[in-house]
């Protein structure tokens, strides 16, 4: 299941709501990405004071669809909960939330980390930091993640 | 033409939506981004050469040669940073 949405979550109530009266699960993994109040650089003294997600309604929904189909095809999972967040948050708060059930662990890790190397590289979001002078810039997309999402290309699981 | 523009080229281009006419001789997505180039000013510096964007043809990521026509849904956007 996929829920875009501008509202904060509660991560442990997402994961019991999701293994609830299916025994069939033996593992589960989760993924919760942060806001962080980060230095880009030693120099850089601005912190992260917020971050604005902007995404691209319909696109994105489908995008995350397709990607946990992607998922179910490829592992043999019991459950899949992909929320993300856009609007206005604050460091601390939650974005993004990956949840995988399986019967074992293996898959559970593993689908779980390829769920969000394509959600990183596929889903139209875009993050807009907000530093402390009030000043706004644009993330850029890292090389790493697109590196990152490639190595499912020709790993066999 | 429904085109849409998304972060830093919603801001540049001063839109986050417009409807443009297609001369006939447009066909591609390559030449959808040529004729907006050729109405300069913000245009043509949003998406000039030194620029990364990504493009999705009815939600779905597109690449210069495919085809287009008025009815679709023309997003462009910068390679995406969400997670």
């Amino acid at each position: 299941m996929i829920r875009v949405q501008a509202e904060n979550f509660d991560v442990g109530a997402e994961i019991n709501a999701l293994s609830q009266g299916n025994t069939a699960i033996g593992g589960i993994c989760s993924f919760v990405g942060l806001v962080r109040d980060f230095q880009h650089t030693k120099e850089d003294t601005n912190r992260v004071s917020a971050m604005t997600l902007e995404h691209y309604p319909g696109m994105t929904e489908k995008k995350l669809v397709e990607i946990e189909q992607i998922a179910r095809k490829r592992w043999d999972l019991e459950d899949v909960l992909i929320i993300h967040r856009y609007g206005r948050m604050e460091p601390g708060e939650n974005i993004v939330l990956v949840v995988t059930a399986s019967a074992h662990r293996k898959v559970a890790f593993e689908s779980c980390e390829f769920l969000m190397d394509f959600l990183k590289t596929k889903a139209p979001f875009w993050k807009l930091e907000e530093d402390d002078t009030g000043a706004g810039s644009w993330v850029d997309a890292r090389e790493a993640d697109n590196t990152a999402a490639l190595k499912w290309k020709d790993q066999s699981v | 033409m429904k085109i849409l523009y998304f972060a830093w080229l919603r801001t540049k281009i001063g839109c986050a939506e417009e409807e443009i006419e297609l001369p006939n001789t447009v066909q591609t997505v390559g030449e959808v981004l040529d004729y907006l180039r050729s109405k300069g000013g913000a245009y043509a510096d949003s998406l000039g050469d030194d620029k990364v964007i990504r493009v999705a043809l009815n939600q779905e990521y597109a690449q210069q040669d495919d085809k287009v026509s008025n009815a679709d849904e023309f997003a462009i956007f910068p390679p995406v940073t969400g997670g």
